[in-house]
């Protein structure tokens, strides 16, 4: 409990500090909002094209499309808030050596080098993706139970979506930290930001091999896919558990790889 | 001439060996161009494409050439800038008598080059797993397009200069690509056919520079009718429209520019 009390200690001043950089840099909040808009427009406007051919993508009504849009909205706001000032800086740690003074610290390495600091310009994508979720629920059409769902489906959802940060997370943090092998994977992580794009889309869009890729190997499905359909009160059991178990696995992975990959640190210029 | 020769020569070889060096990061970078083939999936499985009265095939096509396209005309100058002159790297750089410009061009060229093997595995990995989808363009589409290939790259280059020029009066310039990224992405037929726009939407996005960026040179390569000479001709267009406003801001930029932290 003393120690819980420590990193919340120590997560409250980094962030603070981080926020208080941040803030200098009034003018990226408003290229922020431009940007999350811009994509989020665009985003709709290739969905309406996709569904020119049909009232259905995949088995997928309109509205429940745009809640997965919108899920990916908000992931994609988490990403730009937590996941990408951190953990893109890992490459620059391994290549400066900077990195010594991070396992230095009595604090788990792992958490410094993910929870350093935060942005606040991934906020709008959170606010965005959450309205447009709202708003398709509220306008499901004809012929769908309209409204809000239930608080069981929106626990499960939450519960789900907590699932794919964690999962998110993993990715993240295994892709950046391979950096201590190959030192200069500069950006290495953005790699994931263009191929997560896929879960814009419900899975059942694709076509059933690349549903296996990214069910499998690549885990989009758990990403967008499974926590919408949990919110549109189609959720099944058996997605949940796979769901949960992924995120498990994830997180354990990326803990056993960070561990493994110390062993080969050898710092700058040795 | 022969000067010329030797510089152009003696930048793309350092910077081919530099790009070399980095292969692990390339073959990554090629990876992450997966963006055409991910939304032929979606496309392949929705009618939409039908009822825009494209085939399967042509959409196939379509997607696997965009996505070549894409390869072969990623810009990342400005991100490279902001980090060199922040760090203050691009001084000595302006101290040498040829343009920073000319080195971040060879630069760009040569990871085009050392990234064709990756490409090329790649386009040989979606043969395999889909024997039907590759196909061998006719000589003429195939040298038609690879220059179309090379004139949407300079446009795209040059469109970034611009931006990269604001570099000299905000430390985040870099920000302001992803604002630029939105509308290529969109309006460019990287996401979707030009075809199954709505009318209106495709005139509007004809009249802006992207739609010869990635459409262009992919509907030459998949053999689709296309006017060639309205092509070229509008990224010739562009071209010059954009080259002066460019100059002018280098210029403009450079007599503001005073190294980081002097």
């Amino acid at each position: 409990m003393r120690e819980f009390a420590r990193y919340w200690r120590s997560l409250r001043c980094f962030w603070g500090t981080s926020l208080a950089a941040e803030l200098e840099y009034p003018l990226n909040a408003w290229i922020e909002l431009l940007s999350v808009l811009g994509n989020l427009a665009g985003s709709v406007f290739v969905l309406q094209l996709l569904f020119g051919g049909g009232p259905q993508l995949g088995g997928w009504s309109w509205s429940g499309a745009l809640v997965v849009l919108g899920l990916y909205t908000l992931l994609d706001g988490f990403t730009t808030c937590v996941l990408q000032p951190n953990l893109s800086r890992i490459v620059n740690h391994v290549q400066t050596g900077t990195l010594d003074y991070v396992l230095l610290k009595p604090i788990d390495s792992q958490f410094w080098l993910s929870a350093r600091t935060v942005s606040p310009w991934g906020l709008p994508g959170i606010l965005a993706g959450f309205g447009l979720i709202v708003w398709a629920l509220l306008n499901r059409g004809p012929g769908a139970p309209s409204g809000l769902p239930a608080a069981g489906p929106v626990l499960l959802s939450l519960a789900l979506l907590l699932a794919a940060l964690v999962i998110l997370y993993s990715l993240w943090f295994v892709l950046a930290a391979l950096s201590i092998w190959f030192v200069k994977v500069w950006n290495a992580t953005e790699v994931l930001r263009y191929t997560l794009v896929a879960g814009r889309y419900p899975v059942s869009a694709y076509p059933p091999a690349l549903r296996l890729l990214f069910t499998f190997v690549l885990p989009v499905a758990f990403l967008t896919t499974v926590p919408a359909e949990a919110l549109l009160g189609r959720g099944s059991a058996i997605w949940a558990l796979g769901s949960l178990l992924a995120a498990w696995l994830c997180l354990a992975g990326s803990r056993l790889l960070w561990r493994y990959a110390q062993r080969f640190y050898t710092s700058a210029s040795s | 001439m022969s000067w010329a020769w030797r510089v152009a020569r003696a930048l793309l070889g350092s910077q081919y060996a530099l790009m070399l060096e980095y292969r692990a990061e390339i073959a990554l970078w090629a990876l992450s161009g997966v963006l055409p083939l991910i939304m032929l999936g979606v496309w392949s499985g929705s009618g939409a494409a039908a009822a825009a009265g494209l085939s399967a095939q042509q959409l196939s096509h379509y997607f696997l050439a965009a996505f070549v396209v894409r390869q072969f005309t990623v810009v990342w100058l400005i991100q490279v800038f902001e980090d060199d002159a922040l760090q203050g790297r691009l001084s000595p750089f302006l101290l040498q008598p040829l343009s920073p410009l000319w080195r971040y061009l060879a630069a760009h060229l040569s990871e085009q080059a050392s990234r064709i093997p990756f490409v090329a595995v790649m386009l040989l990995a979606v043969g395999l797993a889909a024997p039907g989808l590759l196909w061998l363009p006719s000589a003429g589409a195939l040298l038609l397009g690879i220059l179309a290939i090379v004139a949407a790259f300079l446009l795209r280059f040059l469109l970034q200069v611009l931006v990269t020029t604001l570099c000299f009066w905000s430390e985040r310039a870099a920000a302001l690509d992803r604002l630029l990224m939105i509308p290529y992405l969109f309006l460019s037929g990287l996401v979707a056919p030009l075809d199954t726009f709505p009318p209106a939407v495709r005139r509007l996005a004809l009249a802006t520079p992207f739609p010869w960026m990635v459409d262009f040179p992919a509907r030459l390569l998949a053999g689709e009718p296309v006017n060639v000479a309205l092509g070229f001709g509008a990224i010739a267009a562009w071209c010059l429209l954009l080259l002066p406003i460019g100059h002018w801001l280098w210029r403009a930029g450079l007599r503001r520019y005073s190294a980081m932290g002097a």
